[in-house]
């Protein structure tokens, strides 16, 4: 599976929830499918993209939270999944496409491209819905599952190790910054207006 | 254990003041009360982390969530967290109120914290983090609120040193 296919297949799941990604392709990718004000792209600080979606996830309760993480982020911080395991969100769901390499800075082989299982892990960390989705329309089927279950869920979904022609977006990180912070805080006007 | 229920006490009263809602931790000896009151607290979000670079994230999504969050940690994991501070905190503008128990200063008596308690102040100065010790009980609450405020003003990390003066009652 191509990533930018996997993000094509779940950008209706994506496009009014709050997004973490972590730097690279799958930032690239996602914008180039569409930018959105509620999607932001952390675009150094390897691994810690969880540790954000935890903390916007405990600090939202009544939203949820999409992590878009990759398998050489998640293997920088492997404690993020006992941690997220530990406090388990019920409104945190985290992605990982695992390509088997650290592709932006040149192709070099991971770990689970000599059977680390990223998915064993998780599972072993106590993290309570493990999936595995390795084709568009059974990641758009798992997201969308996990999502309406309410219960912290990782899915990892093994794509290609081929990214974007370009890694440029025409988006300097501050402002996705203070941009993302004012859709969240217009998030929760919306969501306490409507308990009103 | 003589560390100070006293003074870990108004240290987290001044935290709640500040309206903390989110507090992530790392235990070490001089946090323990401080960790037991979150853990006690049904008001407050306490994170235990594997590892402290794990509470710079957490802080981010807090802060760009509209909640105010307090790191607590040991020196020395203030220094495993170095690179998290670096490439989010400082490269996006993120307040952080980090709480480090300055283990292995003057009055240290384990060999293996001294060398920490050496650098921790000439790597936060390089990193341009503005630093308050906290020595007396008297300016607890001042110090903390005025490092919440500058953090929050500046959108740039804060430290506040907890001393073995004001922690550890030998």
């Amino acid at each position: 599976m191509l990533r930018i296919d996997a993000l094509q297949a779940i950008y209706p799941e994506l496009e009014e929830r709050i997004v973490v990604t972590i730097m690279g392709a799958v930032a690239a990718e996602l914008y180039t499918l569409g930018h959105r004000p509620n999607f932001f792209y952390l675009e150094h600080a390897m691994g810690l993209a969880s540790s954000m979606g935890l903390g916007l996830a405990l600090a939202m309760p009544q939203h949820k939270v999409i992590v878009i993480d990759g398998d050489g982020s998640l293997l920088m911080n492997l404690g993020t999944l006992s941690t997220m395991a530990r406090y388990r969100p019920g409104n945190l769901l985290h992605i990982v496409f695992d390509n088997e390499s650290l592709l932006s800075v040149g192709g070099f082989p991971t770990a689970t491209s000599t059977g680390t299982d990223l998915a064993g892990i998780a599972r072993a960390s106590g993290v309570p819905s493990v999936m595995e989705a390795n084709a568009p329309d059974s990641l758009a089927r798992s997201v969308h599952e996990a999502l309406a279950s309410n219960t912290l869920t990782t899915i990892i979904s093994k794509v290609e190790a081929i990214g974007p022609k370009t890694f440029h977006m025409d988006l300097p990180l501050l402002e996705n910054r203070f941009q993302f912070k004012r859709s969240l805080e217009a998030m929760q006007k919306h969501t306490s207006a409507l308990d009103l | 254990m003589p560390v100070s229920v006293t003074n870990s006490r108004l240290i987290y009263d001044a935290l709640k003041a500040c309206d903390v809602k989110i507090m992530s931790a790392l235990p070490e000896t001089w946090l323990v009360h401080l960790i037991r009151m979150a853990d006690e607290d049904p008001d407050m979000t306490l994170v235990r982390l594997a590892k402290e670079e794990e509470g710079i994230g957490i802080s981010a999504g807090a802060h760009l969530a509209g909640v105010n969050s307090a790191l607590l940690m040991q020196n020395h994991g203030f220094l495993a967290s170095i690179n998290a501070i670096v490439s989010l905190a400082l490269l996006y503008k993120i307040p952080l109120l980090m709480l480090i128990s300055y283990r292995g200063h003057f009055g240290e008596k384990d060999p293996w914290q001294t060398q920490g308690g050496m650098v921790t102040e000439p790597i936060l100065r390089s990193m341009n983090i503005p630093i308050w010790h906290l020595n007396n009980a008297s300016d607890i609450h001042r110090r903390l609120k005025d490092a919440q405020t500058l953090a929050n003003a500046s959108l740039h990390p804060v430290a506040v040193l907890l001393s073995r003066e004001l922690m550890w009652e030998d």
